[in-house]
């Protein structure tokens, strides 16, 4: 896998991604120092599926995304691609991103993306639980011609 | 004779006024939130979503409060505003495979691998009306459901097909990277690939599509279908990060998909096998999940070397050319607003014509 070296870095990604806004917020209640590479900007990515699941691409639909870079004091560049409209949710997730690759990042890691991918998968869980308790399990009615 | 006239500033204005005030109906009631529509009108928001092409259920909750509650207008709504957006890149093709299922059955196949796991479906419920909800107060708070002792459904759950696929016994979906065709980008041009058909139904009016695959399986067309499978939930959207090189989870959709398995003699050209009719479509919406595949397998009488009946939904223009509630609307509606002149003209042709019709009655007398 070409990806691999990444692994970590698309992984927090995805969390600061998926992350509610306003959970992330509370979570990076005061922002460092930075500029903006690229200011917050809204727009849409077109999702696609495949055809019989496996097949040939097509355009689903699109889904708003809104993605952002930023620039740490000490030249440490962030970005961000996040869903929907919220601009400081991406800021915030560029930030985290630009904080994960510097000394800060084991307190980054610890105080923001431990507790983002904790709820998740709790959140998840008591899902799959939910779908789980709606499995059907059948059973055999035994004829009784012989009985 | 027919003069110009303008005006009509001031009447516009004040209909619009009164739109607004009709919109929000008695004010003594509490005003609907975005959230409430979101949360408890979700199936409507799914229906904007998937058929404005654009998902985001906060958008999808404003467009219904802002139609009033007409879905089409919402549709319409959700459409002029994602032409705002730039388009920023393309997602990876979503796989279906990783979805964390709420619900997974198929009417093929009672002991699958995965199960299963009807989810919070209307199946089985008895379609009495539950004078409880009409009740204000905490009677509206369902109890949690129970959940499962015997632990989740798993990670991965395979597709159906898969295992009709290792048999030979279906026709396969070989995987491909072509570009696909983007008819939000280019006109529609007939005849169409599957992949332009497949986007054209997933966003197009669910009542049509419905009615398509109906007309299908009341013998117009009749495609011999069985849901291979039917799933609902959430799966990751990949985008490629133009700077960083690799593709990062930016997200997650709701999608349904189902997967029809279709009874199949052979033709000219194909064995005996069982063939696919294939729809994806966002949010919760089995309805047109399960229609959009129907019409779908329909659609695809030409390459599988079927005879063409003349079936509606066999007709590839018919179909795609009629399924998008935005254009149909748009076309119908316009008749409504001023044809003064044009009408003129069809009033001066009548009188002319009964004229000569008079006269030429009268020679002839």
């Amino acid at each position: 896998m070409t990806d691999a070296p990444h692994a970590a870095r698309k992984s927090w990604m995805a969390t600061l991604a998926k992350a509610p806004p306003a959970r992330l917020q509370a979570l990076m209640p005061d922002p460092p120092p930075h500029d903006l590479l690229r200011a917050p900007e809204v727009g849409a990515v077109m999702v696609q599926g495949r055809t019989g699941a496996t097949g040939a691409p097509f355009n689903l639909g699109e889904m708003t995304v809104t993605r952002a870079s930023v620039r740490l004091a000490c030249g440490t560049v962030g970005h961000a691609w996040v869903q929907g409209r919220d601009k400081a949710h991406a800021r915030r997730a560029a930030l985290a991103d630009a904080l994960l690759q510097t000394d800060a990042a084991p307190a980054t890691m610890t105080q923001i993306i431990a507790p983002l991918q904790a709820e998740a998968a709790s959140e998840k869980a008591e899902r799959a639980a939910k779908a789980a308790g709606t499995k059907v399990e059948f059973f055999t009615m035994v004829r009784g011609d012989n009985v | 004779m027919y003069v110009a006239v303008k005006g009509g500033e001031r009447a516009i204005d004040n209909a619009h006024a009164w739109l607004a005030e009709e919109r929000r109906g008695d004010p003594a009631v509490p005003a609907l939130s975005i959230a409430q529509i979101r949360e408890q009108m979700a199936l409507a928001v799914n229906r904007v979503m998937a058929e404005g092409s654009l998902y985001d259920p906060d958008l999808a909750a404003l467009a219904i409060k802002q139609a009033r509650g007409d879905l089409i207008e919402a549709v319409f709504l959700i459409r002029a505003y994602r032409t705002t957006l730039p388009r920023l890149t393309a997602s990876r093709p979503v796989d279906t495979g990783a979805m964390a299922v709420d619900r997974r059955v198929s009417a093929t196949f009672k002991d699958l691998p995965g199960g299963q796991v009807l989810g919070p479906t209307f199946d089985y419920t008895h379609r009495l009306l539950d004078f409880a909800l009409m009740a204000e107060g905490p009677s509206d708070t369902p109890s949690t459901p129970p959940v499962a002792e015997s632990g989740p459904v798993a990670q991965r759950v395979p597709h159906v097909t898969s295992f009709l696929n290792r048999d030979g016994l279906i026709e396969a979906a070989t995987p491909s990277d072509i570009t696909p065709p983007d008819l939000t980008r280019e006109p529609m041009e007939l005849p169409a690939t599957r992949p332009l058909r497949l986007q054209a139904l997933t966003r197009g009016d669910e009542g049509f599509v419905l009615s398509m695959a109906y007309s299908t399986q009341r013998g117009y067309g009749r495609t011999h279908a069985f849901v291979g499978e039917l799933r609902i939930g959430m799966v990751p959207v990949k985008v490629e990060i133009p700077e960083l090189g690799f593709a990062v989870e930016i997200g997650e959709v709701e999608l349904t998909e189902c997967e029809t398995v279709n009874q199949f003699k052979g033709s000219k050209t194909e064995p005996p096998q069982f063939t696919r009719g294939y729809g994806l479509v966002f949010g919760q919406s089995e309805r047109k999940a399960i229609a959009m595949s129907l019409v779908d397998r329909a659609l695809r009488w030409e390459e599988l070397g079927e005879d063409f009946t003349g079936a509606p939904a066999q007709d590839e223009e018919f179909v795609l050319m009629h399924c998008d509630n935005i254009q149909a609307t748009g076309f119908l509606e316009h008749i409504k607003l001023p044809h003064y002149v044009d009408f003129q003209a069809e009033l001066e042709l009548v009188r002319r014509l009964r004229t000569e019709a008079q006269a030429m009655q009268e020679a002839a007398e």
